[in-house]
């Protein structure tokens, strides 16, 4: 088991396009670490390059306080598990397991001690003479699970696992990962798209968009507290809304006005953070959860506006309400009671305590 | 992005970096190792022997001269061998429209019978393609045999007089064409019929729900996918049949007066019996340019349409 | 057909029934053209075998029909596998196919490998290379390749067929490996990367088991191409005792004005035994290694 470093690692193709910009990140040992980011943000390039798959263009990968750059994968102590699991169709579960120690020579006893005490963990000791070809989906997931496993590897790396399931199972895998990793202990680095799997497993996420880092934190940190716009975005589900708004002075205290006039007012805690921003355009930030029209949450420094619904979506435990405001959606949670109308004008409360102000220049949440 | 230089530019190395560089360049060493049985195959028995082929047909008969294009002169004006030209073009043309039209309709009407019964139909088909032609053409000899001929007994049966099969050099021209189409026709079929399957069934109902009649199935769905396989088979067959040897040596052996020689044959009639290794290789390097033309259109057109749909 | 031959209705029904009668006419156009194509595809070989039962009087006798034997007998058959030289045929076919195989094999197996999977400078160009080397006719290259042998001092020897049969065999070969390795996913191989695998036992614990039905494919093409191969032995044997198969047949047993035609048969029939049984046995795998080529490329 070991801590994993980044320092400034770069990744450039032929004719400069560079996916990962200079990276810098330190895992602790025993961390359990999500890269998430949209497709092409370099966080299965960055994930390979720990493994080994792909070369460094510049600077360092250390695992275990070694720098690990000129060192091929199968000396680097590590074990993956592939988006579409990779087993090995021709060798039976137990093949699988075992490839990995077979290559390294380790006597037979050991081998079946580790392959039977990872298949206990996995619970998949039944399957273990069958091959790949007849099990399902979730069952070769944690072959390949086991296969990381019985390694006992210092890093585990899992490239988008989750993807190929269906959303019931992955719900479920999701879980298992979890279990797995609190019975293991093993430093893990786990690449994804979705934001929600890097919500729930991480210890800490990061969040990466261009070849870079745009924020590093645990989940709460950064639902709460986003560094930028594009993390305010990314993070969270339906998306956090941006509205367009200018920052106002009016006798000391501050007000949002969104361009329609709607005037909002600022907590006075935060009157001093905005007040460099008064008379000037910003984005105006607010989760769907946080414009509602249920005042049950949290009392204090609610602002009353009021939007037309263009499209409701009735979800059971809540129903969702889209707007649209000079160009810009806005997506509202409503109480599933409130008997919303397409094109009939609907009262919401603004809970300013969670509100964000995107300085529109240089994309930084204020 | 990466135009303007083949070269790759030198990366900056990074301090350590040089050793993982140094395990790419060894892999780098053992594919080249792996690949060098495959290198020397392909130089040493196919690009050297064409490039001492060009060298043979430039010397004089005992091969003590060079004498440079005198070889392709005396061929160009022997009566013999522009009838060898004309011989193997007819050949080569006629046989590939024949096989690949009876073909695609084999593979057709295969497709269209159901799924349990196509295999012993397939197998049954594809019998031909399997018997090495040089033996299959014997039992064609045999059947074309002026005396014997059990083909003739056929057609008087239903009162169509004896052919003289091998004798007339134009019946002879047209036997070789059957044997040949015969042989390959199975092969279009087998082609084809893969190419059939691999049309996803969607395309057809989503066409049949546009209205699209069968014929306009065909021919706006299933040509257009299975068009790089078809031009890809018509030049593997244009190339097999153009230099075929096997069923022209067998049935006729270029008789009857050397009317029914192609390239091939030719070939092995100056330069191997006769001895005359020199013109012997002019006669088989005409086919190269011929070949060599037709191969580029057809993998041209091939790999456009592979980037376009890629 | 189905069982609901419920009574033409109007409308919609009467509708459907005319696409239905539109289908089953297909249907019997197919099994025509079928049972025709099959009859002609499948003569030859038959009057070849019925040619092969009838002994020397009964083929010379023009009375019956020569589609049909009255008088059965293998004594042709006897004959051959009674002649010391159609056993040295089917020797040297044996002999010699079985070493191209086997080369045409490893070189291919090792080629593909490092072509498809490891990458390097010019393997790009090399793979082209393959596919257009197998577009070249054998015809256009015996008269070099006669010169060549004979400078080795390998003509009339079978070794020298060993020599030359790979140039029939080994780029189709490559090219389809090529394919088939092209088809395992990118994952398995970094996934033996991590396991500790380095590349032989990579290829050997992980492609070649996993390709083994284009392994199986690949040797079966490369055995039929050895078996039937008819250009190089011509040019390069004339020692009946060093003749493989086809030559030796087509060579030797055509002697004379009388031919016996008979025995031709049973000898032509003998010799393409081998691969019509592999056919027979591993027909899918034929087919897959046929195909192959033109759908991957």
């Amino acid at each position: 088991m070991a801590q994993v470093s980044l320092r400034k690692v770069i990744k450039a193709y032929e004719g400069g396009v560079q996916a990962v910009k200079g990276i810098d990140l330190e895992i602790a040992d025993h961390e359990f670490v999500v890269l998430v980011g949209p497709s092409g943000c370099g966080k299965s390039t960055t994930l390979r390059m720990i493994a080994g798959l792909e070369e460094i263009s510049g600077g360092d990968i250390a695992i275990g306080g070694t720098v690990v750059n000129d060192i091929p994968p199968r000396d680097r102590d590590i074990a993956m598990v592939f988006q579409n699991y990779a087993l090995y169709p021709h060798m039976s579960v137990y093949d699988n397991m075992a490839f990995g120690l077979t290559l390294r020579k380790f006597p037979k006893a050991e081998i079946d001690k580790r392959v039977t005490e990872a298949a206990r963990i996995l619970d998949i000791t039944p399957l273990l003479e069958r091959k790949p070809k007849a099990l399902s989906g979730g069952q070769r997931q944690r072959v390949a699970m086991g296969r990381a496993i019985v390694r006992d590897p210092k890093v585990f790396l899992f490239d988008e696992p989750l993807s190929n399931l269906d959303a019931k199972l992955r719900v479920q895998m999701r879980t298992e990962i979890k279990k797995v990793h609190q019975t293991v202990k093993t430093t893990t680095i786990y690449v994804t798209h979705d934001q929600v799997e890097a919500m729930t497993l991480a210890d800490r996420v990061v969040v990466m968009n261009h070849g870079v880092i745009e924020q590093v934190g645990p989940p709460q940190e950064l639902y709460h507290h986003p560094a930028t716009r594009f993390v305010a975005g990314f993070i969270g589900s339906p998306a956090m809304n941006f509205i367009p708004a200018r920052i106002e002075e009016a006798s000391g205290a501050l007000n949002v006005v969104m361009n329609n006039g709607t005037t909002l007012a600022v907590p006075e805690e935060r009157v001093a953070r905005y007040r460099p921003y008064a008379g000037k355009q910003v984005l105006f930030g607010i989760r769907p959860e946080h414009l509602t029209d249920d005042k049950t949450m949290d009392k204090s420094n609610l602002a009353p506006l009021s939007l037309t619904p263009e499209v409701i979506e009735p979800m059971g435990m809540e129903t969702l309400a889209h707007f649209r405001h000079e160009g810009t959606e806005i997506t509202a949670r409503l109480d599933p009671s409130t008997p919303a109308e397409v094109g009939k004008p609907l009262a919401l409360i603004a809970h300013m305590n969670q509100m964000h102000i995107i300085d529109p220049t240089t994309d930084k949440v204020v | 992005m990466a135009d303007g230089g083949a070269a790759t530019l030198p990366r900056m190395d990074a301090p350590g970096g040089a050793s993982l560089k140094r395990f790419a360049r060894r892999r780098s060493t053992i594919a080249f190792l792996m690949t060098l049985p495959l290198i020397a195959v392909i130089g040493g028995l196919v690009v050297w022997p064409a490039g001492y082929a060009i060298h043979l047909a430039t010397l004089n008969r005992r091969m003590t001269s060079f004498i440079g294009l005198g070889n392709f002169e005396i061929l160009l004006e022997s009566e013999t061998f522009r009838m060898v030209i004309f011989q193997s073009v007819f050949f080569a043309i006629t046989a590939v429209i024949l096989k690949a039209a009876i073909g695609f309709w084999l593979a057709h009407m295969l497709h269209h019978i159901p799924a349990n019964g196509q295999r012993k139909w397939r197998g049954m088909l594809l019998v031909p393609w399997v018997i090495p032609p040089a033996l299959s053409t014997l039992g064609w000899w045999w059947m074309f045999e002026p005396t014997y001929s059990s083909i003739n007994w056929i057609l008087n049966i239903f009162a169509i007089p004896s052919v003289p099969w091998l004798g007339e050099p134009w019946w002879a021209r047209i036997s070789v064409i059957i044997v040949n189409v015969w042989y390959g026709a199975p092969f279009f079929m087998i082609m084809y019929l893969a190419a059939l399957k691999s049309v996803p069934e969607q395309l057809y109902e989503a066409a049949a729900i546009d209205g699209a009649t069968s014929w306009q199935r065909l021919r706006y769905v299933t040509l257009p996918m299975m068009r790089n396989i078809i031009s890809i088979t018509v030049l593997f067959s244009l190339i097999v049949t153009f230099a075929n040897y096997d069923i022209v040596r067998v049935l006729t052996n270029g008789g009857p007066r050397d009317l029914t020689h192609v390239f091939a044959s030719y070939a092995f009639q100056v330069g191997i019996l006769a001895g005359n290794i020199p013109r012997g290789a002019a006669v088989s390097l005409f086919m190269f340019p011929i070949l060599a033309i037709i191969a580029f259109f057809v993998l041209r057109g091939v790999n456009r349409r592979n980037k376009e749909e890629a | 057909m189905s069982a609901t031959t419920a009574p033409a209705q109007q409308g919609i029904y009467h509708k459907a029934g005319s696409l239905r009668s539109e289908r089953r006419w297909a249907l019997w156009t197919a099994y025509l053209s079928l049972i025709v194509s099959a009859i002609i595809m499948l003569a030859p070989p038959v009057y070849m075998l019925l040619t092969s039962l009838k002994t020397s009087a009964e083929v010379a006798d023009q009375s019956g029909s020569p589609w049909w034997v009255s008088n059965p007998t293998l004594e042709n058959y006897w004959a051959l596998l009674g002649n010391r030289m159609f056993i040295d045929f089917f020797l040297n076919s044996a002999k010699v196919t079985i070493a191209v195989v086997a080369l045409t094999m490893v070189i291919s197996v090792l080629a593909a490998f490092a072509l498809g999977r490891m990458r390097f400078w010019g393997s790009q160009a090399l793979a082209t290379g393959v596919f257009l080397t197998y577009l070249v006719p054998d015809t256009l290259l015996f008269i070099p390749l006669y010169q060549i042998v004979g400078g080795l001092g390998l003509l009339d020897n079978a070794w020298g067929l060993v020599l030359v049969y790979p140039t029939l065999t080994v780029p189709f070969c490559t090219w389809i490996m090529i394919g088939y390795f092209a088809s395992i996913p990118k994952e398995l191989d970094e996934a033996a990367l991590i396991d500790g695998a380095n590349w032989m036992q990579m290829l050997w614990k992980i492609f070649i088991p996993v390709a083994l039905p284009g392994i199986i494919a690949a040797t079966i093409f490369a055995f039929t191409v050895s078996w039937a191969a008819f250009v190089y032995p011509t040019a390069f044997i004339t020692t009946p005792s060093e003749m493989p198969m086809t030559i030796g047949v087509v060579s030797q047993l055509i002697r004379g004005d009388t031919f016996a035609w008979g025995q031709l048969m049973a000898g032509a029939l003998l010799a393409a035994l081998p691969p019509v049984v592999i056919y027979a046995f591993l027909m899918d795998y034929y087919i897959a290694g046929l195909t192959a080529g033109a759908t991957k490329g």
